[in-house]
């Protein structure tokens, strides 16, 4: 019987799935309270803004209109199928939370699976009395039990809004999740690096947004087949809150089990550590020859890709600015939040304002992961050699920093480049826009720097302050924030451009605040001793 | 002689941890120096601070003639590191780190560079992720061995390296020492130490605890041994420095402090030898030695 068991897989395969299992969440406890937390947040507390803005049907109504006849609003956030707060509510933030959850979902299976194999640790875990297929299931258990936690937070959340549409929503939004997280299960079977593996699921689910876009703006009811074709698409088919059709849910469901399966299949046909594409070998001899070059080389491929990344969001934000204009003229509290970020002169003006305010704080999230690739190189080990080298502290931090700061400014370029393409006019103060941007962007690569320098051991508390400088960025305008409160936040000093004046002094003081803190951290960087 | 590294009374503290306490160390220009110490001893922490990787406490250190912390790079123009843990950066090949390594010293000798690939069987070609732990430490070996510098500090270098890969290290550490470079040897393999080393360090709880060439530290320590007499051995027990006499009939076997070797054979000459053995301390004896009395001391 058992030997039986044994030669035909059985469930023998599995054997230590559930210790996994509570070793994952043990791992995660903390990113995925975090992150599913933040995610639910974002949606629960749409119905209360979106009552400020859209209180009345006739504003409702006005609204629903405008989705109907402008395609690249629908493009951004997809069709209005219903004008309750539940149906505007999924609406505005669906897709984005499907979104989150999705990278949750793939972040979550990597981790577990091709991370692993990579480090070496999969190894010692595939020594004990592991089955051969527990590792894969404890990872999409985790994923599971992430977009789990977010549907039930989700439904109980909104069930104020009637519990049918927030379960539907929720469910909607896990599926994506999940949809994701066995596409990265097969992704991470296909793939050698699980940094590459990131990067593909990625790219897959960029493409299903950009599939679900050009299907909204075709159609003004989610009925193209592009539509269709993207997971993002079968969750606003879905419709929460809008006449509910159940069976969209199945789309999700039969893509799990069929991307569960292959992943499986994939997973059995490989010896561990291997995969399907393979790594292909490098140049015998190498032209690198400082620190500098070596910096560069490590940095180039996340600088070419948050570049591409920037100048396509400044397409489709400058792309969307007339419209958009039209959309909130019709709305009197849209047009104060929108103009209370982006400052007081025409709505189009304003909207370049806040797009360009908003693609600022990204760029803080690209220079605190730019500057910590120091303290990467450093605890990974391998910074000890290159410092037992002719190479000094200060040169060596410097590779990395030119590019961060300066990785900063290119970007940001990049964006407003892009805002200008896709709106077609006001090159200049469009790129002025951007670019005012980067005193503050810098005094958050400062504050990276001063942590690195002196305080290794807390670097990466700098992704908290992004954080916290994106949340006061993108939420503190609508939820009525105190002034002094949004004052703590460097983007909150920068004149409004285009259409405000140009303010030299905060932009100089932000500046000038941006060296004190690398200089500083720099000085510490050199007194202290090499992290180990 | 001078001096390519002078350390003394060195200490060095992380919280409450004393790695270094007050550890000396000389290593004459030109010679293979061995350093050795139980795990934990201190002798990662020394060599970082020599480094300048690692700020000391207190204490003087000068490597070739400089303040390796605030000279760091003049002296990193001169030296070749390995450590005993080569971590790669995946994307980047063998190869192209090498000849980085190189350039950040002061500079590569491409004939030799090709000499070593060919010798430590290393493919240049292939990408960080994918190389061994034996092969990561060959791309900083060759690396090392092919920069024109004056002295190299290996960190347990050949962790992972298969038994003909040692050998070919050996090899090249000997080279080295005959281009007159200094050579910094940590390492646990005591027969790669006594083959190679002039002379030997041991550190222990960041103190060092014995210093002197091989032949001096044998002094230190017993030979033993075994003689078939011609008859009854007489007065060998009254002798000063013998240890565990064991006679039975007319054979003897004995330890003997090395340095009181010599009254022993003429106590044995005496009563007439028939055959006898002697054997040397080996070096694990003398390191079982100090490594056993740090488990004493605990």
């Amino acid at each position: 019987m058992t030997t039986l068991a044994v030669r035909s897989g059985g469930t023998r395969q599995l054997t230590g799935t559930t210790t996994l299992l509570r070793f994952a969440l043990r791992r995660d406890r903390l990113m995925i309270p975090v992150w599913t937390g933040v995610n639910a947040l974002m949606v629960l507390s749409m119905p209360g803004t979106l009552e400020g803005l859209y209180g009345t049907p006739a504003e409702r109504a006005g609204l629903i209109r405008q989705m109907e006849t402008n395609s690249s609003l629908r493009a951004m956030v997809g069709p209005v199928f219903g004008d309750s707060l539940g149906a505007l509510t999924a609406w505005r933030v669906g897709v984005y939370a499907g979104v989150l959850a999705a990278v949750l979902g793939l972040l979550v299976v990597v981790r577990h699976t091709r991370d692993e194999e990579e480090s070496g640790r999969q190894e010692l875990i595939a020594s004990g009395m592991v089955g051969r297929r527990a590792s894969l299931t404890a990872a999409l258990l985790t994923a599971a039990v992430a977009n789990g936690a977010l549907a039930l937070l989700l439904t109980a959340g909104l069930a104020g809004q009637g519990v049918t549409g927030a379960f539907a929503l929720g469910a909607g939004i896990a599926g994506v999740g999940m949809v994701f997280a066995t596409t990265a299960a097969i992704v991470a079977q296909l793939t050698e690096s699980a940094r590459l593996a990131r990067g593909l699921t990625a790219a897959v689910l960029g493409a299903a947004f950009v599939l679900r876009a050009a299907g909204d703006s075709a159609t003004d009811d989610g009925s193209s087949v592009l539509t269709w074709l993207s997971p993002l698409g079968w969750l606003e088919n879905l419709r929460p809150y809008a006449g509910e059709r159940w069976w969209v849910l199945a789309l999700p469901a039969a893509s799990v089990l069929l991307q569960g399966t292959a992943a499986y299949v994939l997973a059995g046909r490989r010896d561990i550590g291997m995969s399907f594409l393979p790594t292909r070998p490098g140049p015998a001899t190498g032209r690198l020859g400082s620190a500098g070059a070596l910096a560069w080389r490590l940095q180039r491929g996340g600088v070419l890709g948050w570049g591409i990344g920037f100048f396509l969001a400044g397409v489709v934000y400058g792309g969307m600015t007339e419209s958009v204009a039209d959309l909130v003229g019709d709305n009197d509290n849209a047009r104060r939040v929108i103009e209370r970020m982006g400052g007081r002169s025409g709505l189009t003006d304003a909207f370049l304002a806040s797009m360009a305010g908003m693609l600022g704080l990204v760029a803080a999230l690209y220079i605190v992961a730019s500057v910590l690739r120091l303290h990467g190189e450093e605890t990974s080990g391998r910074a000890e050699p290159v410092l037992a080298n002719a190479v000094g502290r200060l040169r060596w931090a410097a590779g990395h920093l030119v590019i961060a700061f300066g990785g900063a400014a290119l970007i940001m370029l990049l964006a407003g480049l892009g805002l200008a393409v896709g709106h077609g006019r006001q090159t200049g103060p469009v790129l002025a826009a951007c670019l005012v941007q980067l005193p503050a962007v810098w005094v958050i690569g400062g504050v990276t720097v001063l942590l690195h320098g002196m305080l290794p051991r807390a670097a990466t508390a700098a992704w908290g302050v992004a954080g916290a400088v994106l949340l006061l960025g993108w939420v503190g305008p609508a939820l009525d924030v105190p002034q002094a409160v949004l004052d703590l936040s460097p983007f909150g000093h920068l004149p409004k451009l285009p259409g405000g004046t140009m303010a030299w002094g905060p932009v100089g003081t932000l500046t000038a605040l941006a060296a004190a803190l690398v200089a500083a951290g720099l000085t510490g960087l050199r007194r202290r001793d090499l992290s180990t | 002689m001078t001096k390519a590294i002078t350390v003394s009374g060195l200490h060095k503290s992380f919280g409450r941890t004393h790695a270094l306490d007050g550890l000396d160390l000389e290593v004459a220009s030109g010679e293979v120096h061995g350093f050795l110490g139980p795990n934990g001893a201190g002798k990662s922490t020394a060599i970082r601070v020599l480094l300048g990787l690692l700020r000391a406490d207190s204490g003087a250190a000068r490597v070739l003639g400089r303040d390796p912390w605030s000279d760091a790079v003049e002296v990193h123009r001169r030296i070749a590191y390995v450590p005993g843990d080569v971590t790669l950066w995946r994307n980047l090949s063998g190869g192209e780190v090498i000849d980085l390594y190189g350039r950040l010293r002061g500079g590569l000798d491409p004939r030799r560079r090709a000499e070593l690939v060919e010798r430590f069987e290393l493919d240049p070609t292939k990408k960080g992720r994918t190389y061994s732990k034996g092969n990561r430490q060959k791309v900083a070996l060759v690396a090392a061995f092919a920069s024109d510098v004056d002295l190299l500090i290996l960190d347990e270098p050949t962790s992972g390296l298969d038994p003909l890969m040692e050998e070919v290290f050996q090899r090249c550490v000997a080279e080295e020492r005959d281009r007159g470079r200094t050579v910094l040897l940590s390492s646990h393999i005591l027969s790669e130490v006594e083959e190679l080393c002039d002379r030997v360090s041991i550190i222990r709880k960041g103190r060092t605890v014995e210093s002197g060439s091989l032949a001096d530290l044998r002094h230190l320590t017993r030979t033993s041994v075994v003689a078939e007499l011609a008859g009854p051995p007489n007065g060998l027990a009254g002798l000063p420095g013998v240890h565990d006499l064991d006679v039975r009939g007319r054979r003897v076997r004995l330890q003997v402090d090395t340095d009181r070797l010599d009254g022993v054979l003429r106590s044995l000459t005496a009563s007439g030898v028939r055959s006898l053995t002697s054997t040397p301390p080996t070096l694990e004896e003398l390191f079982l030695r100090h490594y056993q009395d740090e488990a004493a001391v605990r």
